[in-house]
């Protein structure tokens, strides 16, 4: 029997390129201020992590794309990026 | 002319439109709970300003899978009288009711002040009292009004009359200054192509009570009702 592993979908939303991140820019600026130096760009995203349970790979990929997809990110501003943790 | 006013949990205006509509201007209005499934008999339907299910992951982007939401899109498509206000506004392009999407202001600020705006278009059942060019003076509150499209989107918007609302001066200058939120092109309100949905940021049910000084937001009701009854 296999044994239950829950499998842990880590997704990362960003804003898309070319879509100004004003929240970005704050923080950037700020970091700036306190002397951090060397920094050319900050983007500020959203990071989830999502437990399910047991399936094969391909299709925890492919459920959580739809998640992406229909509700998670909004795709006219929005990319995000799906990593699979078993 | 029948009107429904639909609450999500956190709508936080459908009040104030709602004693616009039944008390200001006598209409038959009715409440709508985000858990109906019908919008039958309705000539008006109206998504309130506020903060469905606490602006969650995106503003709107919950309430945009309430149940009701099926028939407001069905009520939509087939050509029905739709005014997203605000949080409403969000819920729109959320469901792809209206294009593109509504960012964090760009000063990253809530924003609660009365704006000024143009009228850019008369040409739909919202805006027919009145005359493109006008300037309308409404107040805003909102912290994601930075309206954003891909250029292809806003050129096609610009070609078919969608940009119903522009960021003005008090003098009807669309400029840089003029825009709140940093919205594409000053956009502050806008139509889908047949003209039958609107979404605004500006609050018209804020100022459309005659008791009160400011009442430019009744061009959007009394609009409405002119074309209801014409």
């Amino acid at each position: 029997m296999v044994p239950f592993h829950p499998m842990l979908a880590k997704v990362h939303i960003t804003l898309k390129n070319g879509v100004l991140d004003p929240q970005g820019k704050a923080i950037h600026s700020a970091l700036n201020q306190l002397g951090f130096e060397g920094v050319s760009n900050v983007n500020l995203g959203k990071y989830l992590e999502i437990t399910l349970d047991t399936m094969p790979e391909m299709e925890a990929k492919k459920k959580v794309r739809e998640m992406c997809e229909k509700l998670l990110a909004n795709t006219v501003i929005e990319s995000y990026q799906i990593t699979l943790v078993p | 002319m029948n009107c429904g006013v639909v609450v999500f949990p956190g709508s936080n205006c459908d009040h104030d439109v709602y004693h616009i509509l039944k008390h200001v201007f006598g209409l038959e209005t009715k409440w709508v709970w985000h858990k109906d499934r019908s919008l039958k008999g309705f000539d008006l339907v109206v998504l309130p300003g506020g903060f469905s299910y606490g602006d969650y992951l995106r503003a709107g982007a919950i309430a945009r899978f309430s149940p009701i939401m099926d028939a407001v899109i069905n009520y939509a498509e087939g050509g029905g009288r739709l005014l997203g206000i605000c949080n409403g506004f969000q819920v729109l392009v959320e469901s792809g009711l209206l294009p593109g999407a509504l960012m964090r202001n760009r000063s990253q600020k809530f924003i609660c002040k009365p704006v000024h705006l143009r009228l850019e278009n008369h040409d739909t059942p919202f805006t027919l009292g009145t005359q493109s060019g006008a300037i309308l003076k409404i107040p805003v509150a909102h912290a994601e009004g930075n309206y954003f499209a891909d250029p292809e989107t806003l050129k096609t918007m610009n070609e078919q009359g969608q940009i119903v609302f522009r960021y003005c001066n008090p003098e009807g200058t669309v400029s840089e200054e003029s825009n709140p939120n940093g919205s594409s092109e000053n956009i502050a309100g806008i139509a889908n192509t047949r003209k039958n949905v609107l979404g605004m940021m500006p609050h018209p049910e804020r100022c459309a009570d005659p008791l009160w000084r400011d009442r430019d937001g009744q061009v959007i009701f009394k609009s409405l009702i002119k074309s209801y009854y014409s």
